[in-house]
């Protein structure tokens, strides 16, 4: 499993979460959970995700995430898990 | 599994807090370039950089990408030069054809500085040893990019008095030919007693005799990281204040572990170690003097100030200790003064002397860095201020180090700017009183009795 870590930061309005999961859906990225909170007024999402079936890398859908956070004006980082795990988990 | 607020903390420590991995130091090892020709052993070497380094930038980018952590510096440190050069170089010249070579290798794979213009002279010069140190001014001004250190003692060796000596005029020199950019060659050349071999910091760096043939060492940061952590235990007790700058340092350093096994592992080189420090920059919440405020003092000098950095710097190591297979490199706080903006503030305040800073520099890693003085400070009076700080380190078994800028044709009141992660600095005054017999006695100063420990 290639585990990554989406996460969206923003103004909340209709449709992000079903932006960005068109753009897993159409590149094979499978959402394992998601999660949301809202901290200082923005809506914080997070998705694990498992992309080991998607031919795009990590580094790709981080650009193209990127991209489509532009368009919808909130913020998107898309992180290998490994990260996450090293500073919070011994 | 990981959850959503963890997300959101390492994140804000990224986005908010200035969390970066401040630098992924290549170490090369130019032993197997020596050459008794000057010409092949500068193709050599240049064959050599280039070859090893070729793919450290890119892995460097696609780490950063990947993991959304900035690494802010891919640099490379090499053998000491002096030794390098020693069976070729009949000159100082010969040896500046080096640098120039060092500084197209390093343009050519694309990394921010290259450090290992150095020499070992803790002990005693070579002939090699004293032309290298006579060509760092040419070397430092006739290059971009090249970083250049000198060991002029050790706890086992004692203080070197003829080398310490001799740098002082070579400082004064290296301002003179850089005067036009406010003496900024001496911001490339550093001073030590008990330089470690595998520092990935500059202007320190290089790749000891001690190391295998090329190794990744990693130096992380994260002052901001640990100022912020400290705001939300603002009247706790020392207790609660030690496990919050620990907690802090663990994180930070896992960061630095994951990309040095990464790195590591996709540059197909062994990793050496995780440099623990708290590495400032001038941009505003990257300061260790913010965190020494945030711990009680109104500015960084204030009395308090070596009790408040000791446990500090304490703190960081214990932390991040557990949180790296293998630590070195220097470890702990640094406190230039130039690249800290919290530093620079407390000079400009009147309540951050030189003095202090030395005091400052027995409990914390390296010592008196990025320090502007007079551009008419005697060279006599440099030698002095680095075989104090030598002192210090030799007496207490610890790395210190002098990096310290004659800004030619400034004075006290004036400011001198490097630019960049380099920041700007307040000319700070320097005591007047003379120690030129002291420093003109030559020779060395012997080891401490507690160096014989066998």
């Amino acid at each position: 499993m290639k585990k990554t870590i989406i996460t969206v930061v923003g103004k909340d309005t209709v449709g992000i979460i079903a932006r960005v999961c068109t753009y897993l859906a159409e590149n094979k990225v499978n959402i394992l959970d998601i999660s949301q909170t809202i901290v200082d007024d923005y809506f914080n999402m997070m998705m694990i995700a498992d992309m080991s079936s998607s031919t795009k890398s990590v580094s790709e859908v981080s650009d193209d995430l990127d991209r489509l956070g532009s368009d919808i004006g909130v913020i998107i980082h898309c992180q290998r898990e490994e990260i996450f795990n090293s500073m919070h988990r011994i | 599994m990981i959850n959503i607020h963890e997300v959101i903390e390492t994140n804000k420590m990224i986005e908010k807090e200035n969390l970066d991995v401040r630098t992924i130091t290549l170490g090369i090892s130019l032993l197997d370039c020596i050459d008794s020709d000057l010409n092949r052993l500068n193709e050599r070497i240049y064959k050599k950089i280039t070859d090893v380094a070729q793919n450290l930038v890119t892995v460097g980018e696609e780490i950063e990408k990947e993991f959304g952590i900035p690494i802010v510096n891919k640099r490379i440190s090499v053998t000491p030069i002096s030794l390098i050069g020693s069976a070729t170089c009949k000159t100082s010249d010969d040896f500046v054809t080096i640098a120039k070579t060092l500084d197209r290798a390093r343009e050519a794979v694309g990394v921010n500085f290259l450090g290992g213009y150095s020499a070992l002279v803790s002990k005693g010069m070579t002939k090699a040893d004293e032309l290298l140190l006579r060509s760092i001014p040419r070397a430092l001004s006739e290059t971009e990019l090249v970083c250049s250190s000198v060991n002029l003692g050790s706890t086992k060796t004692g203080i070197d008095m003829d080398a310490v000596r001799l740098m002082g005029d070579i400082i004064k020199e290296t301002a003179e030919l850089t005067k036009d950019n406010d003496s900024i060659g001496c911001s490339k050349l550093v001073v030590f007693c008990n330089a470690p071999d595998d520092n990935p910091f500059m202007a320190g760096a290089f790749h000891g005799v001690t190391e295998a043939d090329a190794v990744i060492n990693v130096g992380v940061s994260g002052p901001g990281v640990v100022k912020n952590a400290l705001e939300s235990v603002r009247g706790e007790n020392f207790e609660v204040l030690c496990e919050t700058i620990k907690k802090t340092a663990f994180k930070v350093t896992r960061v630095g572990q994951l990309v040095a096994q990464e790195a590591s592992r996709r540059l197909g080189i062994p990793f050496g170690i995780v440099d623990l420090s708290l590495a400032p920059t001038p941009a505003i919440g990257d300061s260790v003097a913010d965190i020494l405020c945030e711990i009680g003092l109104e500015y960084a000098g204030a009395p308090g100030t070596t009790a408040a950095l000791a446990l500090l710097n304490d703190q960081v190591k214990k932390g991040g200790v557990m949180a790296s297979s293998y630590v070195g490199g220097l470890s702990g706080a640094f406190i230039p003064v130039s690249e800290d903006q919290g530093m620079i503030d407390a000079v400009n305040a009147g309540a951050l002397t030189i003095e202090k800073l030395e005091a400052m520099t027995c409990v914390c890693s390296v010592g008196l860095d990025m320090i502007a003085i007079p551009g008419d400070t005697k060279a006599t009076t440099i030698s002095g201020m680095i075989a104090d700080e030598l002192a210090i380190g030799m007496v207490n078994q610890k790395t210190t180090a002098v990096r310290i800028i004659p800004v030619i044709g400034k004075t006290v009141g004036d400011s001198a700017e490097f630019g960049g992660l380099l920041g700007y600095a307040p000319i700070m005054p320097v005591n007047q009183f003379s120690c030129d017999a002291f420093v003109n006695r030559g020779g060395r100063i012997p080891a401490p009795i507690h160096s014989f420990k066998n």
